[in-house]
């Protein structure tokens, strides 16, 4: 028991997210490499100027004194500081890369303007431009939620009649698989004709491109629950809907869940063609018009916010799903 | 194996004890279709139990056991002859005559009570008869995991959730297809004890598919001999001895030896 709590001090010590003498080692770094990207900002002047140097120093010298401040204190945090400390060598290497593009972007001008921005011109498109990227991020999520949940609801009700009934496997599934392959985008001239507003058309797009992967895969997951299942609830009474409900639905639950996550990507990867059907707002309409203006600094702070949005929603169905299937611990 | 005596009759799982009931399979063929084809596995099968019965269904593996016993659950309709269980033809499962796999085959996505839950809502009486839930699980042992997941579960915990699960609905006839079949050997003679137990104090009548001959006399009071695929009935042996058994005892020992010179072991 003690040479195992002896291994494991060691090994924290060799860890290079660990304390050394009661000072957390990344934090320091990271408060150097910070404080350093903040003097560059401020240190050397810009080559052509790109607005908000000084704040972004003043962010960037903040953010190092905050480092400065937990690496005397994190050991203090409990849980929280065990988070930090993890990440310790990122913080480390952000500050690192902040500083490194700075040089080679704003000072050194060796990526030129307007084709890349130094971080404090991208933070200089929030400063200025911010309601209005605000509201984009509104229209968006509004198309994004209104596609994606109408896509999956209907493509999960086909995916489970398609995998469950004989007679709608006949007939859709060959309709599903010839359907299924084409690009979301190519339907535009239809959509065009059929929806009596480019925001439908838009939601349609978004709607068809998480639905289809939804759909496949619910079918493939209720199709493929093992026999043994049916009869065991067959034997105790349940009849075709309890079997549907309590053994065909939960049984494919992992399948449709992959079904989620290419439902997620494929959406996130439609949404800028789908606003480009007239739409007024939008992250996606943001980008296209600011790449034809080359506004390069502006298409770059929406990539950023689409990316965080993404990962963000990417998340929260990692949560969903591990409270769903946590019946499948142990053989996942 | 002292302890093989029918458990205590507690009033608070009283409501679990419904009686058995008769099985009569008469002139029973079934063949399964393979690529085109025909594979014949039961060929013309006649024996019947009385209600409460005890009876071991004993073969090679494969002979077509189990197929007799998802016909007689009604999960499948024989190819010729007629099943009636308590008088009334079989056409369909019901959950008066309850199968039991050699594998638990849990619901992975549900918990030990929702699983054991299954038949009572399946036939929408949950509202009435909750409380056989607990009953049930507490009759197996296992009352402290109702909210466990069937991968949390030992094999041999498992296979008790599956008795469980089948002993909440009160079946009349218990059809157990090798239920012990994949268990260790330790495991697998306490479970023959309490499934003695489960049966004399419930009175369901009870079928048990195994090929382990001891099992069969620990267990049961007739033996079915089955021939080797398509299985045909080869002979029968009445072992009326008291509860509990003893796997040494001379007249288990002298009987052993006589089904498996019926089996075609010469000892």
């Amino acid at each position: 028991m003690t040479d195992a709590a002896q291994t494991f001090d060691d090994l924290a010590i060799a860890d290079p997210t660990s304390t050394f003498g009661g000072i957390w080692r990344s934090g320091v770094l990271a408060a150097l490499s910070w404080a350093a990207a903040a003097l560059i900002t401020v240190g050397l002047p810009d080559v052509v100027p790109w607005g908000s140097a000084k704040l972004f120093a003043g962010l960037t010298a903040g953010a190092a004194a905050v480092f400065l401040v937990l690496s005397f204190v994190v050991q203090r945090l409990g849980r929280a500081g065990e988070v930090l400390r993890h990440y310790g060598p990122w913080f480390v290497a952000v500050g690192v890369w902040l500083a490194l593009w700075e040089l080679a972007t704003a000072k050194f001008g060796w990526l030129p303007k307007p084709f890349f921005s130094p971080p404090h011109g991208i933070l200089n498109v929030y400063v200025t431009d911010g309601p209005r990227l605000l509201l984009c991020i509104v229209y968006t999520l509004r198309l994004w939620s209104l596609g994606f949940l109408s896509g999956i609801v209907v493509g999960y009700g086909a995916g489970v009649a398609l995998g469950w009934s004989k007679p709608f496997a006949y007939w859709g599934m060959p309709l599903l698989k010839l359907i299924g392959p084409v690009p979301a985008t190519a339907w535009i001239p239809v959509t065009f004709y059929f929806f009596p507003t480019t925001f439908g058309a838009s939601i349609f797009i978004v709607a068809l491109a998480s639905g289809i992967p939804v759909a496949i895969l619910t079918a493939s997951g209720v199709g493929s629950v093992s026999r043994a299942y049916y009869d065991v609830g067959r034997i105790l009474g349940a009849r075709s809907w309890y079997l549907i409900r309590r053994v065909a639905i939960p049984a494919a639950m992992p399948h449709v869940f992959v079904g989620l996550f290419m439902a997620l990507y494929y959406s996130f990867a439609v949404l800028v063609v789908a606003e480009m059907l007239g739409a007024k707002y939008g992250l996606g309409w943001y980008i296209q018009f600011q790449t034809a203006y080359s506004g390069y600094a502006n298409v770059y702070a929406a990539i950023i916010i689409m990316a965080v949005l993404c990962a963000g929603i990417v998340r929260l169905l990692f949560v969903v799903r591990d409270r769903l299937l946590r019946w499948q611990e142990g053989f996942i | 194996m002292a302890e093989a005596a029918p458990l205590p009759l507690a009033a608070d799982t009283d409501s679990l004890a419904g009686g058995g009931t008769a099985v009569d399979v008469r002139a029973v063929s079934h063949q399964f279709r393979l690529s085109g084809a025909r594979l014949p596995v039961l060929d013309g099968i006649e024996f019947s139990a009385e209600p409460g019965e005890f009876v071991a269904l004993l073969g090679p593996s494969g002979c077509g056991k189990s197929t007799l016993l998802r016909l007689i659950a009604g999960l499948e309709r024989p190819t010729a002859g007629e099943i009636a269980v308590g008088g009334r033809p079989v056409d369909r499962p019901d959950p008066s005559r309850i199968l039991v796999f050699q594998d638990p085959t849990l619901f992975p996505w549900a918990s030990v009570r929702q699983n054991v839950t299954t038949g009572l809502e399946a036939r929408g009486v949950l509202k009435q008869e909750r409380g056989r839930v607990g009953e049930a699980l507490a009759l197996v042992g296992l009352a402290g995991f109702a909210d466990a997941y069937p991968h949390q579960l030992s094999g041999g915990m498992a296979q008790r959730v599956a008795l469980a699960r089948a002993l909440v609905n009160d079946p009349a006839l218990l059809l157990l297809d090798e239920p012990l079949g994949k268990l260790d050997s330790l495991t697998r003679l306490t479970l023959q004890t309490e499934l003695v137990g489960l049966w004399q104090r419930n009175g369901f009548t009870a079928l048990l598919v195994t090929h382990d001959v001891e099992e069969a006399l620990l267990l049961a009071s007739r033996i079915v001999v089955f021939s080797d695929r398509p299985a045909r009935i080869n002979a029968e042996f009445r072992f009326d001895k008291p509860y509990p058994r003893h796997r040494d005892a001379p007249d288990l020992v002298a009987m052993r030896r006589r089904i498996l010179g019926a089996l075609g072991f010469a000892t």
